[in-house]
């Protein structure tokens, strides 16, 4: 594999019992590239992040974080590689204050001074300064989505797995979001699973189609809103919720 | 949390009302009833133990009693054959942490269920009853301490001044030497708590797969944490071994198992003052009560424990403190404020 590859995974596969989730995924990420994970509901989109951060184990295939196999590494060791994950239900420490969470994310890279630096950055950054010492799970969910953001960008991870980051927000703090993945690409690849279309046009560069645990296609966010195959599966259905 | 009693003042304060107490108490309550607060004080650094690894750790351990009572025997077995107490002090603290992490490594790391985890540790006890009840007769000897089945082991020698071995704690004494340590196992843990370590700690409890997503290893966290419970507990029944100068497998009984966590239910988990108050209360009530023949001392402290899981679920001193929280801030802002916290 080439060596600006950030991440790929080789006939990936998850089955639930009968149901198979995943089914030969090969998946290849360049270092700081920008994503697009699209599907409808079902299509293995959340499993797949679950596998790249080890919260569940693959039924078979493999998974390659710059070049090295973290197939079977836990979880916290996918972490210390350098892959961070927002998970689809907002994922947070609900009895601790916003600069708890924070912290505590903060602490797990860095020692005492530089992590409480990048903490106040990170704080700033997303708009939470007013929010430090609310207990997070006192917040309304988009908040507590931005606290989980906050969380994952003071990792400073090398990947970043974003599970419907703009989930229950408002059109504004979408727009926001936005400029925040666009900034944070800057030092980060990142890959973005989501439904709202207006959002993906607005960050996307390259589009992953997933259908019945499989890729569909994979291609520019224009030719994808062109095919007929994704209209019919997604689109199309999107357009009708 | 409460924001009042977290930062270093609170330790300051904490050290300084401790300290006074330690001074005071002796001078005003009944020689008597000092002996029995001396016991009091030494299973509050038991039930401490139980607070740390449930209250903040999130581990549910049914028997922690068994440390307090491997504590007990490892200094009753090593003082009598070494007669100078620093060692077996030392081991009283060493034996039950090294058990604690070996049952710990193998739950932790095979990542059982928290029920599970409660179930095993109560079944870990009640073998260790058996199993030091069939230790009767003369062929269950360490040296020259004879283990004695259910009847236990007597006259264990008290702690000395380390390296004189034949300056003796008085009963007295004990009482200072057992409010200093549960001070410094107090300060201790509100110390390691505002650590990295204890925010890890907490923040596992709160959210484990967050926590190991954020890039710490759960398992090694829980798993320091309960060893160093069962090294507290085990210190503390090192001191019980001196108050009674007697120790016996009762100490790993249903009963015992089942105090530690009434102590904590009622003083409420989630500090480390709950634990202590809880302890002293039912403590304070069960000696009460078994003063008269009226009732029957089991059936009100079960009326008791059941009053507070349905009435202070959260237990004495989290209500209180909540409380205390609430007044002060309907004083400055004039308004009711809406009980919002989610209870874990
Ligand atoms: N733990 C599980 N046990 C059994 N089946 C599961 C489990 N997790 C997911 N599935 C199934 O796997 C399939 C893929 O689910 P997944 O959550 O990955 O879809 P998704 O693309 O994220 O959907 P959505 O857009 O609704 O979030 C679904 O059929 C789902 O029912
Ligand atoms: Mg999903």
């Amino acid at each position: 594999m080439s060596a600006e590859c950030v991440l790929e995974t080789r006939g990936l596969e998850k089955r639930f019992g009968g149901v198979v989730a995943i089914s030969s995924v090969d998946f290849n990420l360049k270092q700081r590239e920008l994503r697009c994970l699209i599907g409808p509901n079902g299509a293995g989109k959340s499993t797949f992040f679950k596998m790249l951060t080890a919260q569940i184990k693959p039924t078979t295939g493999q998974i390659l974080f710059e070049g090295v196999e973290i197939t079977k590494a836990q979880p916290h060791q996918v972490s210390q590689l350098g892959i961070g994950i927002k998970n689809q239900v907002p994922d947070v420490f609900n009895n601790l204050t916003v600069r708890e969470n924070i912290s505590v994310a903060a602490r797990s890279r860095h020692g005492k001074a530089r992590a409480a630096a990048i903490a106040s950055e990170v704080t700033e950054r997303l708009g939470l300064t007013g929010l430090v010492g609310r207990l997070v799970g006192e917040l309304a969910h988009g908040q507590r989505q931005w606290v989980e953001l906050a969380m994952v960008v003071a990792l400073e991870p090398k990947l970043i797995l974003l599970d419907e980051p703009a989930a229950g927000m408002t059109a504004d703090e979408t727009n926001r979001t936005a400029e925040l993945i666009r900034e944070v690409n800057k030092t980060a690849a990142i890959v973005v699973v989501e439904h709202d279309m207006q959002f993906i046009k607005q960050i996307a560069h390259t589009v992953t189609v997933f259908h019945q645990g499989r890729v569909l296609v994979e291609d520019t966010m224009e030719n994808i809103q062109g095919n007929e195959l994704v209209r019919e599966i997604y689109l199309g259905k999107a357009d009708d919720d | 949390m409460t924001a009042a009693c977290n930062g270093t003042g609170g330790i300051v304060a904490a050290v300084i009302i401790g300290l006074a107490l330690l001074v005071v108490v002796p001078l005003v309550v009944d020689p008597i009833f000092l002996i029995e607060l001396t016991s009091y004080v030494i299973l509050a650094i038991l039930a401490l133990s139980l607070g740390l690894i449930w209250g903040y750790g999130g581990i549910l351990c049914f028997g922690q009693s068994a440390f307090f009572g491997i504590g007990a025997y490892a200094y009753a077995i090593a003082v009598i054959n070494m007669g100078d107490s620093t060692i077996p002090l030392i081991l009283s603290i060493v034996v039950p942490a090294l058990f604690a992490a070996l049952l710990g490594y193998f739950l932790f790391y095979a990542r059982i269920t928290d029920v599970y985890f409660g179930v095993i540790t109560l079944t870990v006890t009640l073998i260790l009853y058996k199993l030091m009840g069939t230790t009767s007769g003369s062929a269950y000897t360490i040296g020259n301490a004879a283990i004695g089945g259910y009847n236990g082991i007597p006259a264990i020698p008290p702690l000395n001044l380390p390296g004189s071995p034949t300056t003796f704690l008085s009963l007295d004494g004990l009482f200072y030497a057992a409010g200093l340590t549960l001070l410094a196992v107090y300060v201790g843990l509100r110390l390691m708590l505002k650590s990295r370590f204890g925010q890890v700690v907490v923040a596992i409890r709160e959210n484990e797969r967050r926590a190991e997503l954020l890039g710490y290893d759960a398992r090694f966290y829980k798993l320091a944490a309960f060893t160093i419970g069962g090294g507290i507990a085990g210190l503390a029944g090192c001191l019980f071994a001196n108050w009674g100068m007697f120790i016996s497998p009762d100490v790993f009984g249903l009963a015992q198992s089942a105090q530690v966590i009434i102590w904590v239910i009622v003083g409420g988990t989630g500090t480390l003052l709950g634990p202590i108050v809880g302890c002293f209360l039912v403590q304070w009530i069960a000696t009460q009560l078994g003063t008269q023949q009226v009732l029957n001392a089991n059936l009100v402290l079960g009326t008791i424990l059941i009053g507070f899981v349905l009435l202070v679920p959260k237990g004495i001193t989290p209500t209180v403190l909540d409380l205390i929280e609430r007044t002060c801030q309907r004083r400055s802002y004039a308004k009711p404020l809406v009980e919002k916290r989610s209870v874990s």
